[in-house]
């Protein structure tokens, strides 16, 4: 396989990627691939440094060692915006939303962007064309917000503002989404709903997803990357981490089934 | 041992009210509140512990009256409390969130708190904000046993925290309970709330909707689906 060949076809390339933290190795080492339109899960040990390397993956700090390839393109050395630019969206493990707004309005902000709407000022606009009415209010169905759309984010549950943080990630038309533990603080039955909807995304998006609820992490991958200490403990199908002994000792537990 | 009785709660954000009267009582089996997003579960919480006032009813552990006491003294009664969100200093080591509360003669002490989280130990020199999401929740954990509490409210604990952790956590407090440990536990991992809780109270548009064993919600998707489901 040629390089040129393999690079248009893989969405998400690491190679030695690792990042220090003083004296610390958050991330040590780290190569895979993720190719155009598979759903990678990142599990592991609390620690390990999944979402260090989420936040190395979307550029919100630089590298220590290694390089980073989005859709074939060196992206080591270039800011968040560029590689947001190139189609990645992300939510965080704890929510960033604007709490003054409502759960309506922060989807505004990020249609805006997506649809090219106008960008300055919007916040002293706030009159909505009817495709933002159309497109928030289809999004806010697909998370079950729809309820709290004229919420301010301020009102509502943490569990809430982890829903509006995927349709904003959604929103944003991602041609690669990262989602860092969407699944957290959720309800069990709300959990199978996101489990339905991270199926249901469109096939042409790569999705990669940290998850420690391996009812969600699991159904949805193609590929599991098990992190532990910064390394790569092991990569693999759910089947071969469902069944791995090793994986079950060091994460899983005894008493899980 | 006190009772936690909270009688005719109301309680909310402005003119938003979130809980319309609730009543609960917590004695020594430790009780699991449970429900979907946005039902009031953190807001009852925040209101035991005074962070939020109430507008109506009464909360009181055993003969002490937590409504309309501060924060401190509520602590100072016995309640310890797990906040949602984890809320660690950043600039403070792990040692350092835990040493500030060690009392002499206390029960919990630093070394317990470091066995019931070895990873904690291994991150003992490291600040707050350079710990992951995980390993705060294990600090915020750990800072609230640090207290004392003869109630441990824990309001969501197992986010963020790996599968093993999970487990160890579970059983750390089940053996807690066993000597005597009150807990209000606020989940939405049924499997852990249910490893603790034979009792499971479901909080629903700011009332409780129903009192279920832990053992007949696990068995039936029904159930589930009628008090944790999307309405």
């Amino acid at each position: 396989m040629t390089n040129t060949s393999k690079d248009t076809n893989l969405a998400l390339s690491l190679s030695g990627v690792s990042r220090n933290f003083g004296g610390i190795r958050a991330v040590a080492d780290i190569s895979f691939d993720v190719s155009h339109g598979k759903r990678l899960t990142v599990i592991g040990t609390n620690g390990a440094g999944k979402s260090t390397l989420f936040n190395l993956i979307a550029g919100v700090y630089p590298l220590s060692q290694g390089s980073i390839h989005i859709f074939g393109q060196d992206v080591s050395n270039q800011p968040a915006h560029t590689r947001a630019g190139l189609g990645v969206a992300r939510t965080f493990q704890t929510s960033k939303l604007f709490q003054g707004l409502t759960v309506r309005e922060n989807l505004y902000a990020a249609l805006r962007q997506a649809l090219g709407e106008q960008k300055i000022g919007w916040l002293s606009n706030p009159a909505a064309s009817e495709k933002l009415v159309d497109e928030s209010t289809e999004i806010l169905g697909k998370v079950d917000l729809l309820k709290k759309a004229d919420v301010l984010v301020s009102d509502i549950s943490h569990g809430e503002s982890r829903q509006l943080e995927v349709a904003m990630a959604l929103a944003m038309r991602p041609k690669i989404l990262m989602l860092d533990e969407p699944a957290a603080g959720i309800s069990p039955t709300e959990r199978g709903r996101l489990v339905e909807l991270l199926k249901s995304l469109d096939k042409d998006m790569t999705v990669v997803l940290i998850e420690h609820d391996m009812a969600v992490a699991l159904a949805v991958a193609d590929e599991v990357i098990v992190m532990h200490d910064g390394n790569m403990f092991l990569q693999g199908t759910p089947d071969e981490i469902r069944t791995s002994q090793a994986v079950r000792d060091l994460y899983l537990g005894s008493n899980h089934e | 041992m006190s009772d936690l009785v909270i009688s005719g709660v109301e309680a909310g954000y402005g003119h938003v009210r979130v809980l319309h009267g609730v009543n609960l009582k917590v004695s020594e089996k430790p009780v699991a509140l449970m429900g979907r997003n946005g039902m009031g579960k953190t807001t009852l919480a925040q209101a035991i512990m005074g962070l939020n006032p109430t507008t109506a009813g009464e909360i009181k552990y055993g003969d002490v009256t937590l409504t309309g006491l501060a924060t401190t003294k509520i602590a100072r009664a016995g309640i310890g409390y797990v906040p949602q969100g984890r809320r660690v200093f950043p600039s403070l080591t792990v040692d350092e969130h835990l040493r500030i509360l060690e009392k002499r003669n206390n029960q919990w002490t630093v070394k317990k708190v470091y066995e019931l989280f070895p990873r904690l130990a291994e991150r003992k020199k490291n600040g707050g904000a350079m710990l992951s999401g995980g390993e705060q929740q294990m600090l915020a954990i750990g800072r609230a046993l640090m207290t004392d509490p003869t109630l441990l409210l824990m309001d969501e604990p197992s986010e963020g925290l790996a599968p093993a952790i999970v487990e160890h956590l579970g059983n750390s407090l089940k053996d807690l309970v066993a000597q005597g440990q009150q807990v209000l536990l606020i989940e939405q991992n049924l499997k852990f709330a249910s490893s603790l809780c034979d009792e499971i109270v479901i909080l629903s548009n700011g009332e409780i909707q129903a009192t279920v064993s832990s053992s007949e919600l696990v068995k039936s998707p029904e159930l589930q689906n009628k008090y944790l489901g999307v309405a």
